[in-house]
């Protein structure tokens, strides 16, 4: 069933709203070159946009709707409660430029935010500036960058990266004028050491890793590959994407990373609002606290202050970062504590370990060890049978899922990449295994049915190649 | 007692770790070596729902909250008129628990209202193609930057003197990365040579009043050099828009746009261009698709300009962007719609020159630039700004923004729709007696 669309719900003369009056003597207008000549906005009345926006909500499918195991996304349910502690006016009706002494609350919670994360991750500070998990990366890599330049040494011009990584560490990288090269992975799904240590030279800015890895592996030579980073003068950067599942366990700074950006939006169940707004704390060792964007909130004789620090590599926007997600997370880790931030990650990895174990008779799993917050298999037991992991996904719908995150990582073949999260229950996770199993079945027996998949959405399989060349992008 | 955001009893787990073969959940960390895996934490201890909603609520008390006071300040975080349908349509979990619409099936909501939003861009600045949003204003111009360079092969990047200070500190910060050389240029001799990418202009500028636009339009183009423009969307309401004066990349802060101002964040960078620049445009953008029974939907399209396709190729980094704010501005612009965004210029434009007007003859005041403006405007105090905020908030009045190191003794006002005339007056009579106190 397609959708209405705005335009056609529009008619001249409506309005959604009501505004006030004016009140003083009205001024004079510019020049008419100024001004503009028409306004080409709908006309819709209240009651009829909140219809049109209901109904398209229908047509979504949340957390909130049902399972949601995208992988590297941590899809975890996010506590009503933070939205409403999020919208209090305190919050929300405050100016980033008004009297620093009128927002004491808000720099209160900011600094507290900072030392919990520093706290969490085992680094020595940490700046909430980063608006999403990839502008930390960009600070991050910008603080390599000032870092090697503030040291004289201009040679380092590559940014090593595993052939698992996210797609934004090149494309990081690159931003910051460092040339991406790729480090092969091993059969085992670890960092090939060999590679590393032949291409770990004084040309290397740093390593970029993300732990546990993109195949939700812990890697067992940290400690290795810290060393021969660091004796070549390089840095080791992280990605934090996949902290869920570390979390009250392991710290990033024992391992020997220099920073690291975090996803408060995965990890610390603030809501993924459709794409955003997200926010992207970077957590540094004391060898970068110098370089950290600007500003930091720091207490100072009893009153908390912003300051910058001496060799910051600047702003990362016209404020300080997304405020109303960092009161979520704050109020997260604060209702968790150490023992419940274990706990999630406890709950996190066997979560994940039972999907692996109960899903590996019938779809092939290229790594076959111990997993942790996620599980990635292949779709290529099926793919010889002419079904596309593409496919699988689609069929997935049709049982009321939300499907994993296919295609990623790109050294899996078909990859069918799922992270359950903590907050599922068994119950949930059985009947996911139950309708993989049925597809699994289904690919074998009535291939149709997923080439042809989803069957129940409103809107079915979608020509995008057809709408890449064919650009129509807006009414 | 159990935590509510973990479902599973004991029992459960028992029966999870047995089907998994280990007799505990320690063995699923066994590749974690030894010495890192009992990391201690030092965390404060686990507050309930009820306490820590006090205690936030308590800390939410320690900030002046603008519902309390009247404000006059702006300088890019505008405080306007928000209806109340919009929290209750970006309320709805359906959309504000999903993520990026990867498949598009299961995410029509998400999709149809970023095409939404972007027609409704469009239709704003009149510019031909709109994305998804970026992180904010700021980012929106250094992206918008970067990409010059990218279409003119330029690596050069001019920025007039009045473009707001914090978003020439963010472009300054994303030029490092390529190491391109960013120049402030005077407005009075904008005299540009052959190789600039790009002249970043903000209309109306941060010091509120409107630039001679047509002039740099024509000296930026003659040398080949884009025009890129930061405008306040608010004022697009009854001012010219920069599609019709030939702007080649337009940018905005789009908090204004139906959101609270929240200590800055998060807000939205509207990004547009011109359709020849698409396939250098940084972030997602939805497109309109038919499905296999030839109906209309909707999905991202473009993504070979995405890091998850094009990696260290890619137009940006950027994925998580602000959807939800992006929700937010398309359902602000559907219930102002043509009549009510004009309505709110309306107000804003004859409110903030009320103002200024009444302020301007003030004995020991007066208004630093004579050009046409549209709410905000700079006045130079006869005493320190600094002074004059304590005194006005003294009085449960936020006043302006302080912008004496770059014009003496000069405060930058900010008047919208939200600002009665009542509270105008007040604000005079404060600022009066300041004067004759001096």
């Amino acid at each position: 069933m397609e959708h209405k669309s705005l335009p056609s719900i529009s008619q001249p003369d409506k309005i959604g709203c009501s505004l006030p009056p004016l009140e003083v003597p009205p001024s004079k207008l510019p020049p008419k070159e100024l001004l503009r000549q028409e306004l080409g906005l709908p006309e819709v009345s209240e009651g009829e946009l909140v219809r049109y926006f209901t109904s398209l909500s229908k047509f979504n499918y949340g957390v909130d709707t049902g399972f949601y195991p995208l992988g590297s996304c941590t899809m975890k349910y996010n506590p009503k409660w933070h939205e409403e502690v999020a919208k209090l006016p305190g919050f929300t009706s405050v100016h980033p430029y008004q009297p620093i002494d009128s927002v004491q609350g808000a720099l209160r919670l900011m600094s507290e935010l900072q030392e919990l994360l520093t706290e969490i991750t085992g680094m020595a500070a940490t700046s909430l500036a980063p608006m999403a998990g990839s502008q930390g990366e960009l600070a991050n890599i910008l603080m390599v960058k000032a870092y090697h330049q503030s040291r004289g040494d201009k040679i380092r011009q590559k940014i090593l990266l595993p052939d698992s990584a996210h797609g934004t560490n090149p494309a990081t990288s690159a931003m910051c004028g460092f040339k991406a090269v790729t480090i092969p992975s091993n059969d085992k799904g670890n960092l090939d050491i060999k590679s590393l240590k032949s291409m770990m030279n004084e040309e290397v800015a740093a390593l970029a890793l993300t732990i546990p890895t993109t195949l939700a592996l812990f890697d067992p030579q940290i400690a290795e590959i810290s060393q021969l980073v660091h004796e070549r003068g390089g840095l080791l950067f992280g990605d934090g994407a996949n902290l869920n599942s570390l979390l009250g366990r392991v710290k990033f700074g024992d391992l020997g990373f220099d920073c690291v950006q975090l996803n408060l939006h995965k990890t610390f169940s603030t809501p993924h609002g459709g794409g955003g707004p997200g926010s992207g704390p970077v957590c540094v060792k004391p060898i970068l606290t110098d370089f950290l964007p600007s500003p930091s909130v720091t207490k100072n004789r009893g009153k908390y202050i912003f300051t910058s620090s001496t060799k910051t590599i600047g702003s990362l926007g016209a404020a300080y970062g997304n405020f109303g997600v960092m009161i979520k997370a704050y109020a997260y880790i604060r209702s968790l504590g150490a023992e419940g931030l274990k706990e999630v990650s406890e709950n996190a990895v066997i979560n994940a370990n039972y999907l692996k174990e109960k899903l590996k008779a019938y779809y092939y799993l290229p790594y076959d060890r111990t997993c942790l917050h996620e599980v990635v298999f292949s779709g290529k037991r099926q793919k010889a049978k002419g079904i596309r992991t593409l496919d699988i996904a689609k069929r997935l719908l049709d049982y009321g899922f939300h499907p994993p995150t296919i295609y990623f990582p790109l050294v899996v073949e078909e990859a069918i990449m799922i992270e359950p999260t903590e907050t599922e229950s068994k119950e949930t996770l059985d009947a996911f295994i139950d309708a993989m199993k049925k597809i699994a079945k289904e690919a074998e027996e009535n291939p149709e049915i997923l080439h042809t998949a989803p069957h129940n959405t409103p809107i079915r399989r979608l020509d995008e190649a057809t709408a890449a060349r064919k650009l129509d992008l807006r009414w | 007692m159990p935590s509510p955001y973990l479902p599973n009893t004991d029992a459960d787990r028992s029966t999870m770790l047995s089907e998994i073969g280990v007799s505990s959940s320690d063995e699923l960390f066994k590749d974690v070596p030894k010495e890192f895996r009992n990391a201690q934490f030092k965390l404060p201890p686990p507050l309930s729902e009820l306490e820590l909603k006090e205690e936030l609520r308590q800390l939410s008390n320690l900030n002046a909250n603008l519902d309390d006071y009247s404000c006059f300040l702006g300088a890019g975080f505008y405080r306007h008129f928000i209806p109340s349908v919009i929290g209750h349509i970006t309320g709805r979990s359906e959309f504000y628990t999903a993520y990026t619409p990867y498949q598009a099936e299961a995410s029509q909501g998400t999709l149809q209202t970023i095409y939404d939003y972007q027609s409704l861009i469009c239709q704003l600045t009149r510019m031909e193609v709109s994305n998804a949003g970026m992180y904010d204003g700021s980012t929106a111009a250094a992206e918008a930057a970067l990409m010059a360079c990218r279409i003119t092969r330029r690596d050069k990047v001019a920025v007039l003197s009045t473009v707001n200070p914090r978003y020439y500190q963010v472009i300054d910060t994303y030029a490092r990365g390529h190491d391109i050389p960013l120049d402030k240029v005077e407005p009075d001799s904008v005299n540009l040579p052959p190789d600039y990418a790009c002249l970043i202009v903000q209309q109306p500028n941060f010091f509120g009043y409107f630039e001679a636009i047509k002039s740099y339009v024509q000296k930026a183009h003659e040398v080949g050099t884009l025009l890129i423009v930061i405008v306040d969307p608010i004022s697009l309401g009854i001012f010219k828009p920069p599609g019709d004066y030939g702007a080649d990349i337009v940018v905005a802060e789009g908090q204004s746009l139906g959101n609270p101002i929240s200590f800055g964040g998060p807000g939205l960078g509207i990004f547009t261009c011109r359709k020849e620049y698409l396939r250098q445009m940084p972030g997602r953008i939805v497109g309109k698709a038919v499905d296999v029974d030839g109906q209309t939907g909707y999905v991202l399209t473009l993504s070979t300009r995405e890091q998850h396709i094009r990696r260290e190729q890619a137009t940006s980094n950027i994925c998580t962007n602000e959807a939800l704010v992006t929700l937010a501005v398309t359902v602000y612009l559907t219930t102002l719609g043509k009549n009510g965004l004009r309505r709110v210029a309306e107000l804003c434009y004859h409110q903030a020159h009320y103002a200024a007007d009444v302020i301007g003859k003030l004995k020991g005041y007066s208004l630093t630039f004579q050009q046409p403006f549209f709410k905000e405007f700079v006045v130079r105090c006869p005493v320190a700004p600094s002074q004059i905020n304590q005194a006005l908030f003294n009085e449960n009045i936020i006043g302006g923004l302080e912008v004496s190191h770059l014009i003496d003794n000069g405060m930058l006002f900010c008047i919208t729709e939200v600002n009665t005339k009542q509270e105008i007056d007040r604000l005079v009579k404060i600022l009066e007696g300041l004067a004759n106190g001096a």
